[in-house]
């Protein structure tokens, strides 16, 4: 399945059908209503976020700003705090992207290409390990992570999200796919393994290398049960720890807490919307894969 | 399911991996070993942030730890008798598994329902996807600061809707029979967009020469639709409950953030009442026993299904 088998067009073309039919003109209809109630609660947050406060308890509702204002926004970025967890929340997502990739992808070639002693009893542990879930490993995993002193560390939050067995099963299955003709002008050419890997299998399995990539940086990003465990200063937060605490401090603010809920969404909505292409095939692939 | 290997076994894999030419200054360690250099730092980190917990976990239930605490009392299986007594526990699994029952149908039905309109539409193509997927990307704290307040009674957008309606409001996340509901309906609209999108890929893969040949044979539109698309989806939807049940199953950052397990724990899923009883009660090692019989649900949950799901897909076949 690639990407582009995956645009939307009519399941049915030609003359199987009129151009506009009542069914069709039906379907157009509620799939553009279910697309605005999807919208509604992410427009209600915009639209709350940018009244003076007095106006977001007034009843009845009202829809559309009478006074907009941005107060909401520059009173939240002064506090300061959003700023330094948007900052925890990018190091934190681009180290775990990072170390999945590289570890994933040297683990994915080892069991798929090389052969050494014990290889098919560690592939066993690795695909018994994703049935593991990480939501059961908290309480010793805390425990491990205070005798490491890694509590309230990017380490800490990093590590244990880099570990994701299911990753490598997907990368290895993609690797056993990868011709061996490849590989073997390569190695004719004297480059060693690790070269063959970096100039080779790589670029070969770059798309799903794009969907592996995103989603595992979204996955980090949205985290909230490890990182709301492994830190407890407010300035090791990441977004969406750091925001769980904003309702409390906020008191009965709620432009401020809108405008902070948009500022903590913004920057995924932004990444999805230049990756769409990648995440849509990334699902796919495992719709097809699965 | 306690992963029981040693990995000091040798299987005894002893081909050469190809018949490809080989270097000629390549030395039989790095023949025999070199591989493993690949898979090591994967393993060290799986060693210990993976298997470890999960082994530690184990061995911690049959203790009187404390978090900060070393070593600590043995007690046998003392944990587990008050485990398999504990009103809290077999509560919070309810919970769990009532979430899990009311979420899981409609995240399957939505879904398959957008699938089949954007399918057709064909137009907008770029918008729906956007809107039906969008919410999925956002953080749970987001998603919940969002829904919290549109529950807020009085000026909150729901209660809002039903009073000019004409409906008197509901408090929706302070009453004990609304709440599970308020927590799936945000589920729903929030997670949809997964089981959307393998359905639209699944769909996209059914071939169109299929709709033309019951076009010619004079099958109409709900003909095609319940004798081709829906049985050609059978896969898609075993795979998709399959995830959904797991993934319902390990239910916490909503309900957390929405009502912290409330009202009166009518709520409270079972990794809330594992994290209480770790973090809050600081019982580590009957948090572990906890954990331990929830891991065990999983993975009779994932079994069965997959073993279902498997039977189904050679019926098919």
């Amino acid at each position: 399945m690639t990407a582009q088998a995956i645009s939307l067009r009519p399941a049915v073309s030609g003359p199987v059908q009129p151009r506009f039919s009542f069914a069709k003109v039906a379907s157009i209809v509620g799939a553009a209503l279910l697309a605005l109630l999807w919208l509604v609660p992410l427009l209600w947050a915009l639209d709350t976020s940018l009244k003076p406060e007095p106006e977001t308890t007034r009843t009845p509702i009202t829809w559309f700003p009478v006074d907009p204002t941005s107060a909401a926004y520059r009173s939240v970025l002064d506090q300061g705090s959003i700023l330094r967890w948007f900052l925890n929340s990018t190091i934190v997502a681009v180290l775990v992207t990072a170390l999945t990739l590289l570890v994933s992808v040297l683990a994915a070639y080892g069991f798929s290409r090389t052969t050494f002693p014990g290889r098919k009893v560690l592939f066993g542990l690795l695909v018994a390990g994703i049935l593991v879930p990480p939501q059961v490993l908290i309480v010793p995993l805390f425990a491990e992570m205070t005798t490491l002193r890694l509590v309230d560390t990017y380490w800490g939050v990093v590590l244990p999200q880099v570990v994701a067995p299911v990753m490598v099963f997907v990368l290895k299955k993609f690797f056993d796919g990868v011709p061996r003709d490849y590989e073997d002008a390569a190695r004719v050419d004297g480059a060693t393994r690790l070269r063959i890997v970096w100039s080779v299998m790589v670029p070969m399995s770059r798309p799903i290398l794009g969907a592996v990539a995103i989603f595992t940086f979204i996955g980090a990003w949205n985290n909230f049960l490890w990182p709301f465990i492994v830190t407890t200063d407010p300035s090791m937060m990441t977004i969406p720890v750091g925001l769980a605490n904003v309702q409390g401090s906020y008191g009965l603010r709620y432009a401020q807490i809108m405008a902070s809920a948009v500022l903590g969404g913004l920057p995924l909505l932004i990444i999805y919307g230049l990756f769409q292409r990648h995440v849509i095939r990334g699902v796919g692939d495992a719709g097809v894969k699965g | 399911m306690a992963v029981q290997t040693s990995p000091r076994t040798p299987t005894g894999t002893r081909r050469t991996s190809t018949g490809s030419p080989r270097t000629p200054t390549g030395q039989p360690w790095t023949e025999k070993w070199g591989g493993l250099l690949f898979v090591a730092p994967f393993l060290v980190l799986f060693g210990f942030f993976l298997l470890w917990p999960t082994l530690s976990g184990l061995w911690n239930s049959f203790f009187n730890k404390s978090l900060a605490g070393v070593g600590g009392e043995f007690l046998g299986l003392a944990n587990w008798r008050e485990v398999f007594h504990d009103p809290a526990v077999w509560s919070s699994l309810k919970n769990t598994l009532v979430f899990t029952a009311m979420s899981t149908p409609p995240l399957v039905l939505t879904a398959l329902v957008m699938a089949l309109l954007a399918n057709r539409t064909g137009v907008f193509g770029w918008f729906l996807r956007f809107a039906y997927f969008a919410p999925f990307v956002l953080p749970a704290t987001v998603v919940t600061l969002i829904w919290v307040w549109i529950y807020q009674p009085g000026f909150g957008l729901v209660n809002g809707l039903l009073t000019s309606a004409g409906f008197a409001e509901i408090d929706w996340l302070n009453t004990e029979n609304r709440a599970m509901l308020a927590v799936v309906i945000t589920t729903v609209w929030w997670t949809v967009g997964f089981n959307f999108l393998l359905y639209l890929a699944a769909l996209q893969g059914i071939p169109e020469h299929l709709y033309e040949a019951a076009a010619i044979d004079g099958a109409g539109d709900r003909q095609q639709l319940f004798r081709i698309t829906l049985p050609l989806l059978s896969r898609t939807t075993g795979l998709i409950v399959v995830l959904q049940l797991v993934a319902s199953l390990k239910i916490f950052d909503q309900i957390y953030l929405m009502t912290v397990g409330g009202p009166n724990f009518s709520t409270r899923p079972i990794i809330q009442y594992i994290y209480e009883s770790g973090f809050t009660s600081y019982r580590i090692g009957y948090a572990s026993a906890i954990s331990y019989l929830f891991f065990v649900v999983i993975v009779i949950v994932s079994i069965a299904q997959f073993k279902l799901f498997s039977g189904r897909k050679e019926d098919l076949r």
